[in-house]
């Protein structure tokens, strides 16, 4: 049926001519389109020819002479050089496209659209593209290209001793998951930091979030005076820098100076404590801390949501006679709950690569012996302390991407169950 | 009679509660203030409200030849002023684009962000630091700024999307009937009614450099490129407690405006979170 519609072959004479850019285009006389893409395509094969080279042959060998090359360059030049094909090759399914589509107007006795009818097709579909483009090619560079890097770096032997320029690093495949788990060095720090990270996260953030919860409640009480003052100083903690109330708070837990022990504690009768070298006394402190410094966001989220709750919902659970108890836990709980759940879930996604207060306070610290991380590291200061302290960079980057998955699953997760996933236009 | 009186131990025991968490939110806070004061140079000696109250501490932050205090203010006023405006510009139109049209790749794009948004930036921590060796940006502010842009957008983009979908369609598509091109209906129309997101996404990227420790510490070497919050780590944590009094006046003199700032744009914040947040 189709074939005998089409009068002439120009759809395919113009894909084929195609094959080098810009000539199917020429062929079919749009040729200011068809110099442009030829210019465009040649000078991105001038200025990338090296590159690509280079970036290809790297990104597999990681380097085969010492001294002459550098594999992580080498594996940069790679994630590059993929990258850049990634753009290229668009560019020419593009051009083969519209080639065809145009030969294929003509073949039909069509009217290819004229210069002007072109550019105005091009601000209107490209308009998207070209405002996204810009902040686009920034996160490519930024983050995606990082990524990508950390995941390669994840099979590869990168560490203090295959570190180029002296050494040449190579592709280990899954060997340091392997060794996290084999390795009993690793295997132990592993399960002790993935443990306090657990611990951290859940006992950290729902203290926040239940101290939030709980103040909204009582500051909200319609007969309570002065709420504009007590939400102004309860706001204050996320108001202050939060590197400057944690250096600030490792000053009043210092065992022997801090405030702490030598005025509240001493004057409540209680020895001092070890605020930084028990292990658990310093992981007390840390969720204290962060609990201080993150109810306040929790508080004025909830005071929000209570304020919007329509008065008539009580008054009618008055009247069918529930008591305030029940008021609490039929109307208000569920509908604070309901509405903040998207942004609590970020507050624990938030803690779990909490690196500042971690780091801040007693840097991770205080140490244990039989493990290459402190007793307070999270999994991503405990990153940190192997990249730029023993330079385990490889093992970094294993557990970089364990950590990854762990938050992608759990953003993944919790998005598919709001709203947007299930409207289709707001996707 | 009963009620009054349940009523009244209620109201008390609010009272008693919300008096104990303000002791203890302000009790840290009012001790940095007192310490800044201290004539001291150690955390041992410090007092609440010092015997002798000095602002020599003040003084000498802001004597350049003495501390390079200001020239952190200046450099974190700058990186976060910046990275705010690119942040804003950028963020702006990409999220309008999400919003607004309908194009090839924009689901994908979407759940791209959805994913890197969780991600934080500085995971990636040794490919930025290796990508900035390579490209020569290591210790310079430019490159701090492109990765907090970068690192600003995918979340920001998310919550200002959520934001310019609460804005009715009609607006821009009577603008079109009406003759008015991409752009026009862009800053025109749309801009000014996001006026309140704007407001959070450019609070939101100006704070965030200020508050981050790790990114700045990969990347800057030279003292005077640090930030205020590297550079504040790096007074206190040599020798912790020999210069705490000089460290609390820098503190303080970062959290009073940063507090001020953010408690006039308290409002907007708490809106467009959570007119951005639960409906993106």
């Amino acid at each position: 049926m189709e074939t005998p519609m089409y009068q002439s072959n120009h759809r395919k004479i113009a894909l084929g001519l195609s094959l080098i850019p810009g000539f199917g285009q020429l062929y079919n006389r749009q040729y200011v389109k068809g110099i442009s893409f030829f210019i465009l395509a040649a000078s991105f094969l001038i200025v990338f020819k090296d590159l690509l080279n280079m970036g290809w042959w790297g990104i597999f060998t990681l380097g085969e002479v010492v001294g002459r090359d550098h594999s992580i360059f080498l594996l940069v030049e790679g994630i590059l050089a993929v990258i850049i094909s990634v753009f290229g090759l668009g560019f020419y399914a593009f051009n083969l496209r519209d080639a065809y589509k145009n030969g294929q107007k003509r073949d039909l006795g069509l009217k290819i659209s004229s210069l002007r009818e072109q550019y105005r097709a091009l601000v209107d579909n490209g308009f998207p593209y070209l405002m996204i483009s810009p902040g686009f090619i920034l996160l490519v560079f930024v983050v995606i290209f990082p990524i990508i890097f950390v995941v390669l770096l994840a099979f590869t032997n990168y560490d203090l001793y295959h570190s180029p320029p002296a050494k040449l690093v190579d592709w280990v495949g899954f060997q340091n998951f392997i060794d996290l788990v084999k390795l009993d060095l690793w295997r132990k720090t592993f399960i002790n930091v993935l443990a306090w990270t657990i611990v951290w996260t859940f006992g950290a953030t729902t203290l926040q979030i239940a101290l939030g919860i709980f103040l909204a409640i009582i500051v909200n009480q319609k007969d309570l005076k002065g709420k504009a003052i007590i939400r102004t100083i309860f706001i204050l903690p996320w108001a202050v820098p939060a590197f400057v109330t944690i250096l600030v708070f490792s000053g009043m837990f210092n065992e022997s100076f801090g405030v702490i022990n030598k005025t509240i504690l001493a004057s409540l009768g209680i020895g001092p404590i070890e605020w930084m070298t028990d292990p658990f006394w310093t992981k007390v402190a840390l969720i204290l801390i962060q609990t201080w410094l993150g109810f306040p966001f929790v508080f004025a989220m909830t005071t929000g949501v209570l304020q919007a709750i329509p008065n008539e919902l009580y008054e009618a659970a008055t009247v069918d006679g529930a008591s305030s108890w029940q008021k609490f836990t039929k109307i208000t709980l569920p509908l604070v709950l309901y509405a903040t759940a998207p942004i609590l879930i970020t507050q624990y996604t938030f803690n779990f690569n909490n690196f500042n207060i971690i780091y801040l306070f007693n840097g991770g610290g205080p140490a244990v012996s039989g493990q290459n991380a402190g007793a307070t590291d999270i999994l991503i200061s405990w990153i940190y302390r192997l990249t730029m302290t023993s330079a385990q960079y490889s093992k970094a980057a294993a557990i970089t991407l364990l950590l990854s998955l762990v938050v992608v699953s759990v953003a993944l997760w919790q998005f598919r169950r709001t709203k947007s996933f299930k409207e289709e236009d707001m996707m | 009679m009963d009620m009054k009186r349940q009523k009244l131990i209620r109201l008390t025991l609010s009272y008693a509660v919300i008096l104990a968490m303000t002791i203890v939110i302000v009790y840290p806070l009012l001790w940095v203030v007192g310490s800044s004061f201290n004539p001291g140079q150690s955390l041992s000696g410090s007092k609440m409200i010092p015997d002798n109250a000095t602002l020599a501490h003040y003084k000498k932050l802001f004597d350049t030849s003495q501390s390079d205090y200001l020239i952190w203010y200046w450099n974190s006023l700058k990186i976060s002023t910046l990275t705010m405006i690119f942040s804003v510009i950028l963020v702006s139109l990409t999220a309008y684009s999400f919003s607004r049209y309908r194009f090839i790749g924009r689901q994908n794009g979407l759940m791209t962000f959805l994913i890197l948004q969780m991600i934080p930036n500085f995971a990636a921590l040794i490919a930025i630091f290796i990508l900035a060796l390579l490209t020569g940006l290591v210790d310079t502010h430019l490159g701090l700024i492109l990765v907090y842009v970068g690192g600003a957008i995918p979340m920001n983009t998310w919550l200002m999307k959520g934001y310019l979908d609460t804005i009715p369609k009609e607006l821009d598509e009577s603008a079109k009937i009406d003759g008015a091109g991409h752009l026009r209906i862009f800053f025109q129309i749309v801009l000014p009614l996001a006026k309140p997101i704007i407001a959070v996404v450019a609070l939101f990227t100006f704070i965030a450099p200020f508050g981050d420790f790790i990114l700045a510490s990969v990347l800057l070497r030279s003292k005077e490129k640090y930030t205020l919050a590297v550079g504040l780590y790096d007074l206190v944590a040599k020798q912790f407690g020999s210069e705490f009094t000089t460290f609390a006046a820098g503190s303080v003199l970062i959290a009073v405006p940063i507090a001020i700032l953010f408690l006039s744009f308290q409002k907007y914040f708490v809106s467009g979170l959570t007119a951005g947040g639960t409906k993106g």
